[in-house]
């Protein structure tokens, strides 16, 4: 049991580190801005679950009962990462930040921006 | 029953978060938790302009379940085209017609396209019926919108009966 | 075994805060410095209950979760600055 909960912790806090990691890697490569807001609000997100499932277990295995509130700042996580994102997406259609050469439907960023039916719609 | 608990859910969320924080079942906390679980909702019960009802409550948790899996299997695939050539990726623009109305559920839909990977909702159109997403590499468009709609909103739809 | 993963744990979320910082000073435009910033405290909060468990306590978990919800408001805020040139309407 003991070396059970050790593996299943130590497996946890490494997949949290690598996609923690992925998600400032993706974060510094990808060309422009609306991809770079892809990685971290997934994988980070993952990542970040992934850490504190781990603080959980081995917290309430160290102390021999439950301790259930890193699962408070989980769900805050997951709940907060899409609304911070899509606030950001709004921010970048409103100033009109570059959008990398060769995206498909470029001109759906103009629509978006003033929140309009897409032109094709009429 | 309306009167004391005008917002049911929120009552039993604070309820919960409150115990969950102290990480206790005592007395104290118990009174303390009803005390706010009652006390807030009737200070904000002049705010809430929309108020939504959730119709199959188990179509809602296999719905979690469901979203939970994607976020993880998914993950996997997108930490592949992370690390792969950047040029390779064709990046994209969507608009989604939406058929779930009502704020709480485009919400909920807006979140989980947010949280799956490939795809992030950036903008819902002023009269709510287009969603607009950018998506990390898309190949298909007609396919990848009728995806999100047969995954994610055909479940929202039923669960909250709109 | 759990010593060496929560160090290796400790250094890539380090090695992430510090690809962030650099994205923070390269960000062509400012929400990409916005959504470095966000990354980065994000990161921060798994740096602090890494090492509070290293150390062996829980005592830090409240200045995670006041990390959380501050540095989510701090986000909306400068959107919504960037967004109308106000954070109250």
């Amino acid at each position: 049991m003991d070396f059970f909960i050790e593996l299943v912790v130590s497996a946890l806090l490494l997949m949290g580190g690598i996609f923690v990691l992925l998600g400032s890697i993706g974060l510094l490569k990808m060309p422009d801005f609306y991809m770079r807001l892809h990685t971290p609000t997934k994988a980070t997100t993952l990542g970040m679950g992934a850490i504190l499932v781990a603080c959980m277990l081995l917290t309430s295995y160290r102390s021999g009962g439950v301790s259930a509130h890193e699962l408070l700042i989980t769900i805050f996580l997951f709940i907060t990462a899409p609304v911070s994102a899509m606030m950001l997406a709004k921010t970048a259609l409103h100033l009109k930040v570059k959008i990398k050469k060769g995206s498909r439907n470029r001109d759906l960023a103009e629509t978006a921006k003033h929140r309009e039916p897409p032109s094709h719609a009429e | 029953m309306h009167i004391l608990f005008p917002m049911p859910w929120q009552s039993i969320v604070l309820f919960t978060v409150w115990l969950l924080l102290n990480e206790s079942i005592a007395p104290g906390h118990l009174v303390l938790a009803a005390f706010l679980a009652i006390g807030i909702p009737q200070l904000l019960r002049g705010t809430q302009d929309h108020p939504f009802r959730i119709q199959k409550p188990m179509l809602a948790v296999m719905y979690a379940l469901k979203v939970l899996g994607d976020i993880v299997s998914a993950n996997f695939e997108v930490a592949v085209q992370v690390l792969g050539p950047s040029k390779r990726l064709q990046p994209g623009f969507l608009a989604i017609p939406l058929d779930i109305t009502g704020d709480f559920p485009i919400t909920l839909l807006a979140s989980t396209i947010s949280l799956t990977p490939g795809t992030v909702s950036a903008e819902v159109s002023s009269d709510q019926k287009w969603l607009y997403v950018h998506a990390l590499h898309l190949v298909d468009e007609t396919a990848s919108i009728r995806e999100i709609k047969k995954r994610y909103e055909q479940p929202l739809k039923e669960i909250f009966g709109c | 075994m759990l010593m060496i993963c929560l160090i290796a744990a400790t250094a890539m979320v380090i090695i992430a805060m510090t690809l962030n910082l650099i994205t923070m000073f390269v960000g062509p435009d400012q929400p990409d410095r916005i959504l470095a910033l966000d990354t980065m405290y994000i990161n921060s909060i798994a740096l602090i209950l890494l090492f509070g468990l290293i150390m062996g306590t829980s005592l830090y978990f409240e200045a995670a979760l006041l990390i959380a919800m501050l540095g989510f408001v701090s986000t909306a805020a400068l959107c919504k600055y960037l967004l109308r040139g106000d954070i109250i309407e």
